[in-house]
């Protein structure tokens, strides 16, 4: 099913992630070269992230080049669009850019989105085999992705009550090519969550 | 949508869990990890541990303990007591905590939280408050419960806000350990004081009164110790009684 690289981004503790895809840590970008499959975490904020993954730039191009699977975990599936609200540096896109879009703060809502939540299939992804709209989740954030082109969206997920204060329909999973997000933490989802992660393990990338 | 929460605290002491009424008379009960594995298998949402001697015996928090839990749950879970510096903060988060609560250290330093969540985030790094109807308001007391502060606890929960914290943990200390149900006016007034998500602690003693906290009040989620530990309230039951009643509630899917 190929290795799994999960980026060690700083604070963050990844022994679940790891351990969900029996995959490795890695520190520095020279180690992503042998990577058949890679996962971007995160906890933090963007601008700490997109600072770390600089170095990661280069060879995360090459990589999505090649098809490799990649899977972004919440502020590493928002590190996937071109720039975030969040970013204390916006004189330039400092996201990946994989995905066009940027990503915003949630407004006139109770801020950061906590807790368990479902999720509404709307597209067809490798991620959710055998997982169902209705699903729960375990979500975190405070900003949520606006995406330019809709179809690459394989999830979208309700906040807020409609004509009560905010309401919002995000994208809570994407997938383009061999590149996947998912805005919640499937490594903190219970057995669903292993469902999903067990999934992406699966995925056969192009070459293997 | 989203759904409410329910939370099971873990009260722990030298290793192993305890739950005090009112804070006194502590009896030991069990391991931890034991419980919390068999929480995540009755569907509870979510953890909170609580190291309850830190604060009076000024020791930290055992990480070896915290990465136990981590490697041994799949659900989130929340770690504190006594914690006081950023850097005992970031070794809790580092040893596998989702996320973190400070509660004396905060009230004594608020610069705690602004450094705190600057490092680990805002959404990692909880507020807790334990307050006490005193006089017409109600009172934050800190170390355990046993020092008045004269703080005022909406007050300082909307500091606690504005400094970067991302939720309010907040526990009655008139409600706590006599399974009255959770204090209502406290709650009310805290989540609707506050635009973070709240979570209501002491009081619960029978499933309706997790009902009523969540249908009288804005609060996020819902905490308890002892209904859960001894078995007087089977989550299962308590969340499908909660979702006949029109309560937003994680189920999870038979196959």
């Amino acid at each position: 099913m190929g290795n799994v690289a999960v980026i060690d981004l700083g604070v963050a503790n990844v022994y679940n992630v790891v351990k969900a895809l029996d995959g490795y840590v890695v520190s520095s970008p020279r180690q992503l070269r042998e990577a058949e499959k890679i996962v971007i975490p995160g906890v933090g904020n963007f601008s700490a992230i997109a600072e770390r993954l600089d170095d990661f730039r280069e060879i995360l191009v090459a990589k999505i080049q090649e098809s490799t699977p990649i899977l972004g975990i919440c502020l590493g599936f928002q590190i996937l669009f071109e720039s975030s609200e969040e970013d204390i540096d916006l004189s330039k896109n400092r996201g990946l850019g994989v995905i066009k879009g940027r990503v915003k703060r949630f407004r006139k809502i109770r801020v950061p989105h906590m807790g368990w939540n479902q999720i509404e299939l709307t597209g067809e992804s490798p991620l959710f085999t055998g997982i169902k709209t209705g699903d729960y989740f375990y979500f975190v954030h405070s900003y949520y992705a606006e995406l330019e082109e809709e179809g690459v969206v394989t999830a979208v997920t309700d906040y807020g009550q409609k004509g009560k204060g905010g309401f919002y329909r995000f994208a809570s999973a994407v997938g383009t090519g061999s590149v996947y997000g998912v805005q919640f933490h499937p490594e903190k989802s219970g057995n669903i969550g292993k469902r999903l992660l067990d999934n992406f393990r699966r995925i056969e990338g192009r070459g293997q | 949508m989203l759904a409410k929460r329910i939370i099971a605290a873990l009260d722990v002491q030298k290793g192993r869990v305890v739950k005090g009424i009112k804070f006194q008379n502590i009896v030991e009960t069990g391991d931890p990890i034991a419980q919390a594995i068999a929480y995540e298998e009755h569907g509870i949402d979510e953890i909170v541990f609580l190291d309850i001697s830190a604060s009076r015996e000024c020791r930290g928090i055992s990480q070896a303990l915290v990465t136990d839990i981590a490697k041994a749950i799949h659900i989130p879970f929340m770690v504190g007591g006594g914690l006081s510096t950023v850097e005992e903060i970031v070794s809790v988060i580092k040893a596998g905590a989702d996320k973190v609560f400070v509660n004396s250290a905060a009230v004594k330093n608020p610069s705690l939280i602004e450094k705190a969540a600057s490092v680990i985030g805002s959404a990692n790094l909880c507020v807790a408050i334990d307050a006490k109807w005193e006089a017409g308001g109600y009172e934050v007391y800190v170390n355990g419960g046993s020092e008045a502060t004269g703080l005022d606890a909406l007050v300082w929960a909307k500091e606690a806000q504005r400094l970067g914290a991302g939720e309010i943990l907040i526990t009655s200390m008139d409600a706590d350990g006599v399974k009255q149900g959770f204090d209502i006016p406290l709650n009310r007034s805290l989540s609707e004081a506050v635009d973070l998500p709240v979570i209501a602690s002491g009081g619960a003693g029978k499933t309706e009164d997790f009902l009523e906290v969540f249908s009288l009040t804005a609060v996020s989620g819902a905490l308890a110790a002892s209904v859960f530990h001894y078995g007087e309230i089977e989550i299962r039951s308590l969340k499908n009684y909660l979702i006949e009643n029109g309560v937003s509630i994680r189920h999870e899917r038979n196959g």
